[in-house]
């Protein structure tokens, strides 16, 4: 027998109501459920249907998806610093090592603050543990800058795993994407700390002996930051070329394009995310950004709008996030084109946000209900007349 | 004396401060509770404000419900409440003028305040001058408490200081050295209705055997 599913077995009495552990049911639990498929099925109404999978496999595939994103963050995080500090360019090894000891310990602060006020609340509400968290946790240390302080990251993972996912009974049930909440709460209460004078794009500091020291602060700012000043003429195809490989400044995961569409077509493959959105995401922000440029209103062009910056990032992960984005068909056409459009909108016109897209899409999630409510009530509405007319 | 203090008077005075607290309870009274508790100093103002506001307007009131004409009820108690604000607003600006430059309108705006035209439509209207009284204490308190909560959460955070005295060691900052960061989002008033949001939950959820 498989020993991981002997080790459940062995523990199980132990958790059981009455046993010595009871406290850690939860716990156990969840990581049980994580690893192999529950043997039992939802009771709950009259008639479910069941997938081959469960949510915690599709949470499992999201996670996947989002690894080459987060491995090339974590070598673009050494590639930075290097580049700041005049390092040896061709240490790659060192690099990736490097980024891998800067990131992992907001990994571990999220997963830990995160889960760890789950497993209190499933346990003290006697419910099955929430899987919700297993994408959160991970997309949390992906949107932050290398150089935000873990303590921050923990407030913000308590704020988000409270108040806008527990409050509203859990995971399925949030209004928001519970990753943009923190990261929204950061950005407000600490911009120093999130986008500042711009050096918190880049690690300044060595960690055990890897990586180099800036002498000086080192200032490195984002593509958009820097079309966000004055005087701006217009990106080189350079900086292009490298938003799409993802050698830029910015948030840890966010930057390669070219690792987001590795994990946007696995999602894609799998079915978890929603074509429908992905795609009428990119295509409203690449027809405002289009619109803007003729306008004159920016010098950015309209593909450039959508390598740069979390917009690849967001349509792909964030956007198509089944929970709070649109469910009926044609309600999913309207989200992302209003995402793209608004993402850019905010980039271009607010000079205080250079970037627009986290602020997009929790918009959006507002308004994915109402949206839905419209083509769900049109409908019947067409239906009832089509009878009527009889 | 023991008619002063009967069962139904002590209710009129501490019904307000818990089980129907304006604020978290009826919901009323947000506006300025959002707008003036970004430090305690004015939470606690506007609080005092408003509990000697709601109190003397329901006296008043109380005194000439029998002559007031029902159709017209609504303008002589604005005239009464606005009369007592403009007075609390000049003894503010006499003797706190910090504080009441920080308040700014929203002093004024008192007048306006659905507490007080709620206590005096739906109290004073109806029972004697002492009840009245109470009740405007009550109500008065009860707001008062929940703005200097909310207040003292805000200034706490999101300047580390409580009625201008540093509380958290300079030496935490940044700046100085430090780790820590003054929480930007406190100083909001965003964060005051989430606020809020927290101590109506905490209060449902002591008060959840009571109902």
């Amino acid at each position: 027998m498989n020993p991981i599913k002997k080790l459940f077995d062995n523990i199980h009495p132990y958790v059981e109501e009455g046993g010595k552990f009871h406290a850690f049911r939860s716990l156990v639990d969840g990581f049980e459920t994580f690893a192999f498929v529950p043997n039992t099925t939802s009771r709950v109404g009259s008639v479910n249907i069941h997938d081959a999978i469960d949510s915690k496999r599709i949470m499992s595939f999201v996670v996947i998806a989002l690894l080459p994103a987060l491995l090339f963050g974590m070598f673009n995080v050494g590639y930075q610093n290097a580049l700041a500090c005049g390092g040896d360019m061709t240490d790659y090894v060192g690099m990736f090592l490097y980024g891998l000891l800067a990131v992992l310990p907001k990994i571990i602060v999220s997963y830990v603050v995160g889960l760890g006020i789950e497993f209190v609340v499933a346990q003290w509400k006697n419910e099955e543990i929430q899987e919700g968290y297993l994408v959160s946790g991970i997309i949390i240390p992906m949107i932050v800058p290398v150089t935000c302080p873990l303590w921050m990251l923990a407030v913000a993972v308590a704020f988000s795993v409270i108040l806008a996912k527990e409050i509203f009974g859990g995971t399925g049930m949030n209004i928001f994407n519970p990753a943009l909440i923190a990261r929204a709460f950061l950005f407000f209460s600490y911009p120093t700390a999130m986008t500042g004078d711009a050096t918190v794009w880049v690690a300044q500091d060595t960690i055990f002996g890897l990586g180099y020291k800036a002498t000086d602060a080192y200032t490195a700012a984002t593509p958009l930051g820097e079309a966000a000043v004055a005087g701006f003429q217009g990106f080189t195809p350079e900086t292009i070329q490298d938003a799409v490989i993802g050698l830029v400044p910015g948030c840890i995961g966010e930057t390669s394009v070219i690792a987001i569409a590795l994990g946007g077509l696995l999602l894609l493959y799998t079915g978890i995310a929603s074509w429908k959105i992905m795609l009428s995401v990119f295509v409203g922000g690449a027809a405002t950004g289009y619109l803007m440029q003729a306008l004159g209103l920016t010098e950015i062009q309209w593909y450039e709008q959508l390598v740069l910056g979390g917009f690849a990032f967001g349509a792909v992960f964030m956007a198509t996030d089944p929970v709070t984005s649109c469910r009926t068909e044609c309600g999913k056409y309207v989200y992302g084109l209003l995402i793209g459009f608004i993402a850019v909108l905010v980039r271009v016109l607010n000079p205080g946000y250079p970037e627009g897209m986290m602020l997009a899409i929790l918009l959006l999630n507002l308004f994915a209900s109402l949206i839905d409510y419209c083509f769900v009530q049109s409908n019947i509405n067409m239906r009832a007349k089509r009878v009527s007319k009889k | 004396m023991s008619k002063l203090f009967s069962n139904e008077n002590k209710a009129a005075f501490t019904n307000p401060l818990n089980m129907d607290n304006p604020v978290t309870v009826q919901v009323l009274g947000i506006c300025s509770a959002l707008a003036v508790t970004s430090q305690l100093k004015p939470a606690i103002v506007m609080g005092l404000s408003v509990t000697v506001i709601t109190a003397f307007s329901n006296v008043i009131i109380s005194l000439l419900r029998k002559t007031i004409p029902n159709r017209i009820r609504i303008i002589v108690q604005l005239v009464v409440v606005a009369a007592l604000v403009t007075i609390v607003s000049q003894l503010l600006k006499a003797y706190v003028y910090d504080v009441s430059v920080q308040l700014s309108v929203y002093v004024g705006l008192i007048i306006t305040n659905c507490i007080l035209m709620g206590r005096l439509e739906a109290f004073a209207m109806q029972n004697g001058p002492w009840p009245s009284f109470l009740d405007g204490i009550g109500n008065g308190l009860g707001y008062a408490a929940i703005l200097v909560i909310v207040g003292f959460v805000r200034e706490l955070l999101g300047f580390g200081t409580l009625l201008g005295f540093q509380i958290i060691p300079q030496s935490w900052y940044v700046v100085n050295g430090g780790w820590y960061m003054n929480n930007g989002m406190m100083v909001m008033p965003a964060m005051s209705l989430i606020i809020v949001g927290c101590v109506i939950w905490a209060h449902r959820s002591i008060n959840k055997e009571k109902k």
